[in-house]
C-alpha cells in the first residue's frame, strides 16, 4: 500500500466518525496545551526573576552584612559565634581604591512619612549616591539625580517616583519644591522615569536621598548593602578577592560579611527555574499519557466495530502488516493533529495572557513545543499498537461474519 | 485448476467437535460454473471460505493453480486472495465511507498499484457492471442491486482466476437478483471460474455443475 493511500484511508475513517475524532483531538490537544501553558508559566517566572536581577544592573558585586557560619567548639569567642559588624559608609569608601571598580553605591533603605503642602504619605526611602543611577540603569523623567558629592556629606536633595509626584504634588511642578521626610527636609531635584522594582520596592512609589541623609534620617549608620559595579565580568573575581581582603582588615580580621556576584546568583536562579519548568512540563505530560490511553480504548472499541471491514480488507488481499499500518496511522494522525491543535491553542492562550498580564512574560520555551509534539506522537504510536495488533490478528472469516 | 484432497474442517463448539467438512475430494476445472447447495450447517460456506483462503482446513490438501495452499503463511495467502480470487458476498461488504469507485479501487490500493493504472481499471470494471454514472456515489446512495454490482466490479478488478459468490442474490429482490446472476454468468462465459454457494434451487440449477453437501460430505455431484 502506498503512503498517500494509507493517509487517505486513515483520514477517511477519522472523518467518518467525527464525534470520536473530535473527542480524541480534544484530549490530545489539552495535554499538549497544558505542557505549553505550564512551561510558559515556569519560563515566565524565570524571565521575571532574571529581569529583576537585570534591573539591578550588570557586572554587579553585592556586599551584605553578616555571614552564615557554624559556631561553637573552640574558644569562648567561637562558642558565642561572631557578631557581625555593620557595613558602614567608610567600608564603602575603602573599596574605591580597588582596580577595576567602576561605581560604588552604598544602599540604605527605610520607610518614613513624606509631607508636602498638607498632604502626607508613607514612602519607602533608598539612600545612595549618584552612582546608584548608573548601577541600576535608571532613567530620569525630568530634572537631575543625586549630586556627585562626597559620601559623608551631601546637600539635602531627593528624587521621587512618579506616583509620589502625582500624589503629593498633583498638577504643580515638584522640581525645586521642599519635601519633608520625617524630621528632615529635602529639595526635589528630579522625577525618576524608570518603572519596575528596585530592592523589592516599586520605583514609582520611591524617594531616593543621599546616603548620608538616609543614615541621619533613620539614625542608623549601617548600610543595607554595598553595590559595586565592575568595569567588566573578567575582573569580577579579582575585585571580590580585594574586597574581602580590605573589608576583613577593616572588620578586625573577621569575614562577617557576604559577597555575592549577581551573575552567579542569576545562574543559580536560572538552574532552579529550568528544573521548575521541566518539572511543570513533566506533570503536564501526564495528561498526554492519559490522552494516549483514551486513544487506545477508543481504538479498541473501533476494532470491534470495524471487524467486518477488517475482514473484507483481508478477503481482498490486505496483509496483516497493512491492517496494522492502517490503525497505527489513524492513531498517529489523531495524536499528531491533536498535538498541532494543542500547540496552536497553547501559544494563542499565552499570547492572550501576555496581553492581559504585561508585567509577567509568558514564554513557552521552544523545547516544550518539540517535546510535547514528540510525546503526543509517541503516545499515539505506543497506545495505537495494541488495537492495531488486535485488528491485524483477526481471522478473516471470523471478522467477516462479525463473530468473536 | 482447483483440487481438494481428503479435506476436513473441524470446529470446537464448547466440549463438542463439529465436523463442518468431512474428508472431501473435489476437482474444479478452469472456467467451470459450479454451484454448491445444501441445508444450513451442511458445510457449504465453510467449503467456500476454504476455497477463498479465508479459512484453513484441519486436514487435507487444497491445491490452487498447482500451488498447495496448506503450507502457506498469512502473507502468502493474502497475496493469493489479492491476485487469484474474487469474492462476492450476500451482504455486499462495501466500505460505507468510500465511493463506488474507491471501493472498486481498494484491492488495487492494497496491492500497491499506481493511481494512474488503477483509474483505468476502475473505469473498465465500472463499465462491466454498467455503473459509470454512479462512480462517485457512496454505498448508502445506491440500491441493493447497484451495491452488489459494485461488489462484483471490485471482485474482478484484479482479474482473478476464480470468483467465489456466497448467496449473491440473497439480499436482493428477484429483478435485481436476475441481473446479478446474468452479470456473473457473463463473467464465467468470458472464462472466469465461478463457484456459487446458494440456497436458491433455481440459481443452483443454472450452473454447469451442482454439488450438494450434507453433514460436511458431498452427497451429490451433478454435471450437465
Amino acid at each position: 500500500m502506498r503512503f498517500y493511500d494509507l493517509i487517505f484511508l486513515a483520514l477517511s475513517t477519522l472523518i467518518r466518525y467525527p464525534l470520536r475524532t473530535i473527542m480524541l483531538l480534544v484530549a490530545t490537544s489539552i495535554g499538549v496545551m497544558a505542557v505549553i501553558l505550564l512551561t510558559a508559566v515556569g519560563e515566565g517566572a524565570r524571565d521575571y526573576i532574571s529581569g529583576e536581577f537585570r534591573d539591578m544592573g550588570t557586572n554587579l558585586i553585592i556586599v551584605i552584612p553578616g555571614k552564615n557560619e557554624t559556631s561553637g567548639g573552640g574558644s569562648p569567642v567561637d562558642l558565642a559565634g561572631v557578631t557581625p559588624r555593620d557595613l558602614t559608609i567608610e567600608d564603602a569608601i575603602s573599596l574605591r581604591k580597588i582596580d577595576g571598580v567602576k561605581n560604588i553605591a552604598p544602599i540604605v533603605i527605610g520607610e518614613t512619612s513624606a509631607q508636602f503642602n498638607g498632604l502626607e504619605r508613607n514612602v519607602p526611602i533608598i539612600g545612595s549616591t549618584q552612582s546608584f543611577l548608573s548601577v541600576r540603569k535608571w532613567e530620569m523623567e525630568t530634572g537631575m539625580f543625586l549630586p556627585g558629592s562626597t559620601l559623608e556629606r551631601s546637600p539635602p536633595v531627593c528624587v521621587i517616583g512618579k506616583e509620589v509626584e502625582k500624589e503629593l504634588f498633583g498638577a504643580s511642578n515638584a522640581i525645586g519644591q521642599w519635601l519633608r521626610l520625617g524630621d528632615r527636609r529635602c529639595r526635589v531635584t528630579g522625577i525618576i522615569g524608570t518603572e519596575g522594582r528596585a530592592v523589592g520596592i516599586d520605583v514609582q512609589k520611591l524617594v531616593v536621598v543621599p546616603v548620608s541623609l538616609a543614615t541621619a534620617l533613620f539614625n542608623r549608620p549601617s548600610l543595607f548593602r554595598i553595590a559595586v559595579e565592575a568595569e567588566n565580568r573578567l575582573v569580577g573575581d579579582q575585585i571580590i578577592k580585594d574586597m574581602k581582603k580590605i573589608l576583613k582588615k577593616r572588620h578586625r580580621g573577621k569575614e562577617d560579611f557576604t559577597v555575592i556576584r549577581q551573575d552567579a546568583v542569576m545562574a543559580s536562579f536560572d538552574n532552579i527555574f529550568n528544573v521548575l519548568t521541566m518539572a511543570l512540563g513533566s506533570i503536564a505530560s501526564i495528561s498526554l499519557f492519559v490522552a494516549g490511553i483514551l486513544i487506545m480504548n477508543v481504538m479498541l472499541v473501533a476494532v470491534s466495530q470495524r471487524q467486518s471491514e477488517i475482514g473484507l480488507l483481508k478477503a481482498i488481499g490486505a496483509k496483516n502488516k497493512q491492517i496494522n499500518q492502517l490503525f497505527i496511522t489513524e492513531a498517529i494522525l489523531l495524536s499528531g493533529s491533536g498535538a498541532v491543535l494543542g500547540l496552536i491553542l497553547g501559544h494563542s492562550i499565552t499570547q492572550v495572557l501576555k496581553i492581559s498580564f504585561p508585567t509577567f512574560n509568558f514564554l513557552p520555551p521552544m523545547w516544550a513545543s518539540y517535546v510535547s509534539l514528540i510525546l503526543a506522537l509517541m503516545s499515539g504510536v505506543i497506545f495505537g499498537l495494541l488495537p492495531a495488533r488486535r485488528a491485524s490478528k483477526l481471522e478473516p472469516v471470523i471478522a467477516l461474519t462479525g463473530n468473536k | 485448476m482447483i483440487r481438494i484432497e481428503n479435506l476436513s474442517r473441524k470446529f470446537e463448539v464448547g466440549n463438542q467437535i463439529v465436523r463442518a467438512l468431512d474428508h472431501i475430494d473435489l476437482e474444479i476445472t478452469k472456467g467451470e460454473y459450479l454451484s454448491i447447495m445444501g441445508v444450513s450447517g451442511s458445510g457449504k460456506s465453510t467449503l467456500l471460505n476454504i476455497l477463498g483462503l479465508l479459512d484453513t482446513p484441519t486436514k487435507g490438501d487444497y491445491i490452487l493453480s498447482g500451488i498447495n495452499t496448506s503450507e502457506m503463511n498469512d502473507d502468502e495467502m493474502a497475496h493469493i486472495r489479492s491476485t487469484k480470487i474474487g469474492f462476492v458476498f450476500q451482504s455486499f461488504h462495501l466500505i460505507p465511507r468510500l465511493t463506488a469507485a474507491e471501493n472498486i479501487e481498494m484491492p488495487m490500493v492494497l496491492a500497491g498499484i499506481k493511481p494512474k493504472d488503477r483509474q483505468e481499471k476502475v473505469e473498465i470494471a465500472l463499465s462491466h457492471v454498467s455503473l459509470n454514472d454512479r462512480s462517485d456515489h457512496k454505498p448508502e446512495q445506491l440500491s441493493g442491486g447497484q451495491r452488489q454490482r459494485v461488489a462484483i466490479a471490485r471482485s474482478i478488478v484484479m482479474e482473478p482466476d476464480v470468483l467465489l459468490a456466497d448467496e449473491p442474490t440473497g439480499n436482493l429482490d428477484s429483478t435485481s437478483g436476475i441481473e446479478i446472476v446474468r452479470l456473473i454468468e457473463d463473467l464465467n462465459k468470458a472464462g472466469l471460474t465461478l463457484i456459487v454457494v446458494t440456497h436458491d434451487r433455481k440459481l443452483g440449477n443454472r450452473s454447469d455443475r451442482l454439488i450438494r453437501l450434507l453433514d460436511g460430505k458431498i452427497i451429490d455431484d451433478d454435471r450437465k
